[in-house]
């Protein structure tokens, strides 16, 4: 099970203003693999995930210590260019963001800012991304529709096409699956299974079964910190740490 | 002068108002409110006299813009009795006291209307829009902290005041910059009427465009989209309906605007060949003739008609404002 990791996180801390919300946390991160991160609510997951692609860097107040690499270059440091670190490592909501476009422009928007001109070219990127995404078979009919007619599943995978358009080798979810209903889910989780083979996938999910069902390794934060960490199958059935198997079985959370 | 400035008042004041005043007492004609209602109770007898009051205000309101279009439209008729609808739009000559004949035709100030509309907008959309992106996205809180109460502060200058200032400093300006004998003209009109539609143009476009949900912007952000192409091609594009009608309503206080107009455009009635000749506006006719104009005579209807032009014009782009603005509030909900 021990592949190589992409994503190198050492002693890293977070503060926004005065309150730390992350705690000399390190984690590896396989490569190809799917990472679940589990805690209670304000616990700092959705913080540690924007670090990864420095969405984060938005809020004036934060402040950041520390070392995370991918690749083996340090995104923090100051050669780093967020564009291409963006571009490699991409982003899926908590709720599904399409923008006020078409389904062509929502998908054909990220190769298009990063130079993408040819009409056949982003036709055949959208149309992979789509495919990709299992969404292509609902819209292929009509492209020009806008993406806010599309249902809230649909919505989101096609965020996910969106995001598989620019080519990342990273893509990290934030509660991919909190709006949306069973069925729904459902198709969300078969999809993160079939993109594992091509991509790493790092998501924060609420809900316990899911992270047993799609992740290969799981990290459990309380309070910023990070208090176990490890394969996803031994976290479920024999975790160390008493809290961890606390939260796990639904005593708290 | 009082009359398309009022008119022009009614039309941006009566949607709203109207529904307000209705839907107070009479709930069951706006449904989507009714779920709203509900938390304060008052004596019933007192409730219905306050509805009553509320309602007899915006019957109020729309009994004044209903008087007013009846006596422009009245009076206009008289003018096109005599003159002719046609040619009262289309000749270019207006020359009411003609020896030989008299001539009605506006169509020379309406297109010095436009001109010094259309020069305005030129540069006050572009740099109002930039100026809205500037504030909504770019700025850091002391800078807004700084920027707006200046915007606001050009909004509150006095627009004869700004008409000195078109004479004493642009005028000479214009003249010595484009060698003409003055800079009483078009192109000085047009800048004064830019700046007074900047503080509208800003402050409806920079509202339109943070009311665009930051989701989108981290969406484009994640994507790898520098600033500037978030900014240009997913938030304005958002935002689109109420930049729109930012525009619409900066149009709208530039064909209204007389003084500055007055002051500072020369007010020649000859036909305009370029931004450097003196125009006279449609406003300005009323205002420079209305006060010595004989009652009852066709140069008097003329005048008014010239109001019902105005005014026309006015409540069209008002009425496409309005519904821009209507439409930018069915966007924003993710
Ligand atoms: N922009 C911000 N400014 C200040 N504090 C913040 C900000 N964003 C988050 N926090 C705080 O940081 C802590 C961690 O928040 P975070 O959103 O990462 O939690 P989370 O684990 O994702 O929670 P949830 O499961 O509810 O999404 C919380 O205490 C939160 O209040
Ligand atoms: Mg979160």
């Amino acid at each position: 099970m021990e592949t190589s990791s992409v994503i190198q996180v050492k002693k890293l801390n977070l503060y926004y203003g005065k309150f730390q919300a992350l705690k000399d946390v390190n984690m590896e991160i396989g490569k190809q693999e799917v990472t679940a991160l589990i805690g209670p609510s304000g616990c700092g997951k959705s913080t540690f995930l924007r670090t990864l692609n420095r969405l984060n860097d938005l809020i004036d107040s934060v402040q950041i210590e520390g070392d995370v690499s991918i690749d083996g270059n340090n995104i923090y440091d100051k050669s780093c260019d967020v564009v291409a670190l963006r571009k490699k490592v991409g982003m899926v909501f908590q709720k599904p963001n399409p923008f006020p476009k078409t389904i062509y422009e929502n998908v054909a928007y990220g190769p298009r800012v990063h130079g993408v001109k040819e009409r056949k070219k982003l036709n055949a990127i959208v149309e992979k991304s789509l495919r990709e995404a299992a969404l292509w078979e609902e819209v292929k009919d009509d492209l020009s529709r806008s993406a806010l007619r599309l249902s809230g599943g649909q919505q989101q995978r096609l965020c996910i096409a969106r995001v598989l358009a620019v080519g990342p080798d990273v893509v990290l979810m934030d509660e991919p699956t909190s709006a949306l209903d069973p069925i729904a889910t459902q198709k969300i989780e078969d999809l993160i299974r079939e993109l594992k083979e091509k991509f790493t996938i790092v998501i924060v999910t609420h809900n316990m079964q899911q992270a047993a069902r799609v992740s290969d390794s799981t990290a459990f934060f309380l309070n910023g910190e990070v208090l176990e960490m490890g394969q996803t199958e031994i976290m479920f059935t024999r975790p160390l740490d008493q809290r961890t198997e606390d939260y796990i079985t639904g005593k708290f959370g | 002068m009082l009359i398309p400035s009022l008119a022009l008042w009614g039309v941006l004041e009566e949607s709203s108002a109207v529904e307000f005043c209705l839907r107070e007492p009479y709930p069951a004609l706006f449904p989507h409110v009714l779920k709203q209602k509900g938390g304060l109770f008052l004596n019933r007898k007192l409730e219905t006299a306050i509805a009553y009051f509320f309602t007899l205000n915006g019957a109020f309101v729309i009994f004044i813009l209903v008087g007013i279009f009846a006596l422009l439209l009245s009076s206009s008729f008289a003018a096109w009795q005599d003159v002719g609808f046609i040619s009262f739009l289309t000749d270019r000559v207006w020359n009411p006291s003609g020896f030989v004949a008299s001539h009605f035709g506006i169509f020379t100030k309406i297109v010095g209307t436009l001109m010094v509309t259309a020069g305005a907008m030129l540069f006050a959309v572009p740099l109002g829009i930039a100026t809205a992106a500037y504030l909504a996205e770019v700025a850091s809180s002391w800078e807004r902290e700084i920027v707006k109460p200046v915007i606001e502060l050009l909004a509150a200058v006095p627009s004869v005041v700004l008409g000195f200032f078109g004479i004493v400093v642009f005028s000479p300006l214009l003249a010595r910059i484009f060698n003409l004998p003055n800079g009483l003209n078009a192109l000085n009109g047009s800048i004064l009427l830019g700046l007074m539609s900047l503080p509208t143009i800003i402050s409806i476009a920079e509202d339109a465009l943070t009311a665009v949900p930051k989701e989108y912007k981290e969406a484009s952000l994640a994507l790898g989209a520098t600033r500037w192409q978030t900014l240009s091609r997913v938030i304005i594009p958002a935002a689109g309906s109420g930049v729109t009608a930012a525009i619409m309503l900066g149009i709208g206080r530039s064909l209204g605007e007389t003084m500055t107009v007055i002051m500072a455009t020369g007010n020649a009635l000859q036909f305009p060949s370029d931004f450097f000749s003196s125009v006279r506006t449609m406003t300005a006719t009323i205002a420079i003739e209305l006060g010595e104009v004989p009652a009852d005579t066709t140069h008097y209807y003329s005048l008014f008609a010239i109001g019902f032009v105005l005014f026309s014009m006015t409540f069209l782009v008002s009425l496409l404002a309005d519904i821009f603005l209507h439409r930018a509030g069915e966007v924003k909900k993710l």
